[in-house]
């Protein structure tokens, strides 16, 4: 059974999702591409802020 | 003086394409990527086809839970956006891939995975439906 650490699965998840979004919501492949490491950035760099948000809450 | 073109929804039934105008649309439910290898975008279909198929088999592979009936409203959601993976829901259904319940944490990450990976092969098939009907340019 894969037992991934949190991090590696949300750049796993972002990875995926960001290849779909660029392919199917821009329509040259130039755009595809800008778009598709635009949703990955945002996928993990929130990930990244909400974790420190949620450490600084629980502290 | 030019008038701006808008373009609106193309019609359905298309007559300079041959062919039944949904068969991308279904072919790319049942199979991820398969609707935009009908329609010759090989390499897109190639892209989809790893990023989806790669999400399901993580997610099956984390041990996450593959949703077989619905009996509170949060099941629900989580069987139609399984639904979502066409063959690749029935075919683990019927090898009984995937947990029953949920157990640890990477199995929780793992259903996220499968339902995700579901709705993310809907918005593929609808893709493939756009450029074929001409909504979105091939």
């Amino acid at each position: 059974m894969l037992r991934p650490s949190h991090f590696t699965a949300v750049v796993l998840f972002a990875l995926c999702a960001s290849v779909v979004f660029g392919i199917t919501m821009r329509e040259t492949p130039r755009r595809m591409v800008r778009y598709g490491a635009y949703c990955f950035v945002l996928f993990v760099g929130a990930a990244i802020v909400l974790s420190w948000v949620m450490f600084l809450i629980a502290r | 003086m030019a008038t701006p073109q808008i373009r609106t929804s193309a019609s359905p039934r298309d007559p300079s394409k041959p062919g039944f105008v949904y068969l991308p649309l279904i072919a790319g439910w049942l199979v991820p990527g398969a609707g935009h290898f009908l329609l010759g975008k090989w390499g897109r279909g190639v892209l989809l086809a790893v990023s989806i198929i790669g999400m399901f088999a993580l997610g099956i592979g984390m041990n996450g839970k593959v949703y077989a009936n619905a009996h509170e409203i949060l099941d629900l959601l989580g069987l139609v956006g399984d639904l979502g993976n066409g063959l690749l829901y029935f075919g683990s259904r019927a090898l009984s891939l995937g947990a029953d319940q949920v157990q640890v944490t990477t199995g929780d990450y793992g259903t996220r995975f499968i339902v995700v990976a579901g709705l993310l092969n809907v918005i593929a098939a609808v893709d493939a439906h756009n450029i074929r009907t001409g909504r979105k340019p091939a």
